[in-house]
């Protein structure tokens, strides 16, 4: 019988939407993740897309992905019984998750002084946009502003336009994800010595390493790289190389790389090419093996990218990608939500995960676990909580009566 | 300053992005994490530019370095049945085999789960390549750079009536480490306590559409296909990046609630625009987007971002410079939070590595050593660590181990 690492671990999770992914990634390693909200429910339960697009905070899709493997409460931390019922969940617990304003905890007199008091192995991670000290650590963020001081908008989107982020908000998942490392590594620390400690997180620099090679630019060269759209930057000699290409159903993902790592691919896709007529004497005359992207000029360039664009747009993304995996080349489709479930290799690994929803009366598709283990497989075991779903199942482990639960709703504790 | 991972030892094979991020962390938290390199095909983090002032060389490379410091570097002749026999010795040393090679590759050298466990049997083998170890695609090549297609990201990025953008570099490659080195230290921990070992196999693919699960969860729901939608927000307004003064300087601005845009409106001094029944209201807001950016542009340009985010800021909106990687180096909260650790190159002199995202207040990470020359520790690691004489040692020198 296969355990989860983390089984018999508890965690107290206060996050918002910047730090759900962290108790989600503790929880599918095997913690009992107790997300904890405000009476009434979280405000991120406003996050949409939502289920049928009703825009409930019952409903939506964000909580449902970034909540699973969570059970869920409702606690005012705010009010004495909540302070109170909160110090004897952490006495029990062995990791709290936060992501609110730096001293707001402390403020509550549930900063990591007093919780380490409390349970000295305990370990408190907080999310913060920027830390929770420094010039900027009290200022307003939200996602776009993340990715902006991480450095990545400025290098996405077309030249002509203002840098642009990915659509779908990422900058709280990598401050989510990167805490999760973070607690990681302390819970070793702790395992081996029983001391707990505080995990400040900054989501700017949780983003930043989006940003790769990027920034050494300036530091080594004193070059500032700029957005090039479709085409790609950082090149020395400043020709303007495609990466993305339109074909006849969508875009292709087809950055040309020179050299050892290029070398197969390029002689293949020539090779089809002229297969189907479509290359001329220019592009059967160049010796692949020396082809240098380095040293190509732009009139080279141009005309290579008329050929190879004309030949994608008589393809669809299908026919591009099953030839180039039987070519074994690297050419990839850019990929919609629609073919990313349909996707082959996904099917084939079983990623997609059913989970029931027996609110709904049916079980939805998610994305399955980012690693597959041997030893301890990682698995969604419980679809995220409804508001205050297990309130009683909660409280009771902690020795509260159902009486005392009706005076604490009453009073809007829980 | 006490080390999480003190003692924990990894025999690193991984190259390009995702394998050297997910080490690092093991590194700069203390574990003994050895690079297993070659001359005759050096780790294309090495050679990528930028280079140190321009000049290409397998040790001016920022893109190897920021990665890499904490590690050790050796330099083994995988062709050379005593190379072979080289690292079967440092597998025995090693509580962690790490490798990022395409399906087959490790298999080739007989170094397959199967073997290493033959040599140690309660090794951890992290695994982590494109599209996982099994399925029709696990040996098709690739970088991150292909993955940001196949993952759904450039579908995502730009502008609804332009071509897709490619976000900057290899975008999986940072999502993916995150994913690996929390498996791999519950897996360093689960052996701990167990005395069992794993084989642990990561797809980039897989762990990437992590990062779109509610954008998938709407497919399968609302069987709706999402699109790139610029900087907009689909349930708020002004949120773009808006040209400020100088040349090519934005900033963002991204007003939420109603209390934001009452704000956001004292900020620029209630200008009479403000005050039409267009844009009192988030529908409002919404509907006139367009009209409404170009009027925020208005005020933007007639300040520099670095003001624009001030202003905003004392009024409680939130806003920020976009910065340029030169606005990086001088960004004073990273500064304050220690982002770079410089420290003295062999090659290139005092460089700044990239450090850790997170402060652990018992045991924060450490810079103690910059990242190394291709093969600088060939000799220690020998002598070090495996305990080699001397006389061993400069014979598998003569014969070639060493690539």
């Amino acid at each position: 019988m296969s355990q989860l690492p983390l089984e018999g671990h508890h965690v107290l999770d206060l996050t918002d939407d910047k730090g759900f992914l962290c108790g989600r990634i503790l929880g599918d390693l095997g913690c009992d993740v107790i997300k904890i909200e405000k009476p009434g429910g979280d405000p991120s339960r406003r996050i949409g897309p939502f289920y049928k697009d009703i825009p409930d905070p019952k409903k939506s899709l964000y909580w449902f992905a970034y909540n699973a493997n969570k059970r869920g409460i409702t606690l005012n931390i705010e009010s004495e019984d909540g302070k109170e019922i909160f110090k004897k969940l952490v006495k029990k617990a062995n990791f709290v998750i936060e992501s609110f304003p730096p001293g707001y905890m402390d403020n509550l007199g549930l900063g990591y002084s007093s919780l380490s008091q409390i349970n000295p192995a305990i370990i408190l991670t907080s999310i913060t946009p920027f830390g929770q000290t420094g010039p900027y650590s009290h200022y307003r963020a939200s996602d776009l502003v993340e990715m902006g001081m991480c450095g990545l908008l400025y290098l996405c989107g077309d030249p002509d336009l203002p840098p642009v982020r990915i659509s779908f908000p990422q900058a709280y998942l990598h401050g989510g994800a990167e805490a999760a490392v973070q607690t990681m590594v302390a819970h070793y620390y702790r395992e081996t010595t029983g001391q707990g400690q505080w995990v400040d997180v900054s989501i700017q620099q949780a983003a930043f390493l989006a940003t790769f090679n990027a920034p050494w630019f300036w530091e080594l060269n004193q070059v500032i790289l700029k957005r090039a759209g479709a085409w790609r930057t950082g090149l020395t000699t400043g020709v303007l190389q495609r990466q993305i290409w339109p074909c006849k159903d969508g875009y292709i993902n087809f950055p040309v790389y020179g050299g050892a790592l290029g070398a197969r691919t390029n002689r293949r896709l020539a090779e089809w090419m002229d297969k189907e007529g479509m290359s001329d004497d220019f592009l059967r005359g160049i010796d692949w093996d020396t082809f240098d992207m380095g040293q190509v000029t732009q009139k080279v360039w141009s005309h290579m990218e008329r050929l190879i664009e004309k030949f994608f747009q008589a393809h669809t993304k299908e026919e591009l990608y099953s030839e180039a995996l039987r070519l074994n080349i690297m050419i990839y489709p850019v990929s919609t939500a629609k073919d990313i479930a349909e996707d082959k290799q996904l099917e084939t690994r079983e990623y997609w995960l059913q989970v029931e929803h027996p609110e709904l009366r049916e079980s939805l598709t998610y994305p399955g676990a980012a690693v597959q283990a041997s030893l301890t497989p990682i698995g969604i075991r419980r679809r995220a909580p409804l508001i205050g779903e297990h309130n009683e199942e909660i409280y009771n482990e902690l020795g509260l009566s159902r009486g005392d639960l009706v005076i604490l709703k009453e009073a809007g504790v829980i | 300053m006490a080390k999480v991972f003190e003692g924990v030892k990894v025999l690193d094979f991984t190259w390009a992005g995702v394998g050297p991020i997910t080490t690092k962390y093991l590194a700069d938290y203390g574990a003994t994490v050895v690079r297993v390199e070659s001359k005759t095909r050096p780790c294309i983090l090495r050679t990528t530019p930028p280079y140190k002032d321009a000049v290409p060389g397998v040790d001016r490379a920022a893109y190897f370095a920021i990665y890499s410091p904490n590690k050790y570097s050796v330099t083994i002749n995988m062709n050379h049945p005593k190379g072979i026999e080289l690292v079967k010795r440092l597998i025995t040393w090693a509580d962690v085999v790490a490798e990022s090679f395409t399906t087959g590759v490790m298999e080739k050298w007989g170094l397959s789960y199967e073997e290493i466990k033959k040599i140690k049997p309660d090794i951890i083998m992290y695994r982590t390549n494109m599209q996982g170890h099994s399925g029709p695609c696990c040996s098709l090549p690739g970088t991150g750079v292909n993955l940001v297609g196949l993952t759904g990201f450039a579908h995502l990025c730009g502008w609804s009536d332009r071509l897709p953008s490619q976000p900057y570099g290899p975008y999986t490659d940072s999502i993916a480490p995150r994913f690996g080195a929390a498996v791999l230290i519950a897996a360093l921990d689960y052996r701990r306590r167990t005395g069992k070992g794993q084989l642990l196999d990561m797809s980039q693919f897989e762990a990437g559409v992590n990062f779109l699960a509610p954008l998938m969860l709407d497919y399968f729901v609302n069987q709706r296909v999402a699109d790139r939608v610029g900087n907009y927000c689909p349930y708020t307004a002004p949120h773009n990046a808006y040209r400020c003064r100088g040349q090519d300087r934005w900033c963002t601005i991204a007003v939420g609630s109603n209390d934001d845009w009452q704000s956001f409106c004292r900020v620029i001094g209630n200008p009479s625009w403000t005050g039409d029944g267009k844009f009192s209201t988030i529908l409002g807001r919404k509907e006139n987007e367009l009209e409404l950016d170009r009027l925020v542009e208005g005020w933007t340009i007639k300040h520099s971002a670095e003001e624009v985010m001030a202003l905003m800021q004392v009024g409680g909106v939130a806003t920020g410079i976009v910065e340029t990687i030169q606005d990086l180096f001088q960004d004073p909260q990273l500064k304050h939070r220690n982002h770079f650790w410089v420290m003295n190159h062999k090659e290139m002199g005092p460089f700044p590595h990239l450090g850790q995202a997170a402060v652990l207040s018992e045991t924060p990470a450490q810079p103690r050593m910059p990242s190394p020359c291709l093969g600088e520790h060939n000799e220690y690691v020998c002598r070090e660590i495996l305990g080699m004489p001397e006389a061993e040692f400069d014979q598998l020198l003569v014969e070639g181990v060493f690539d």
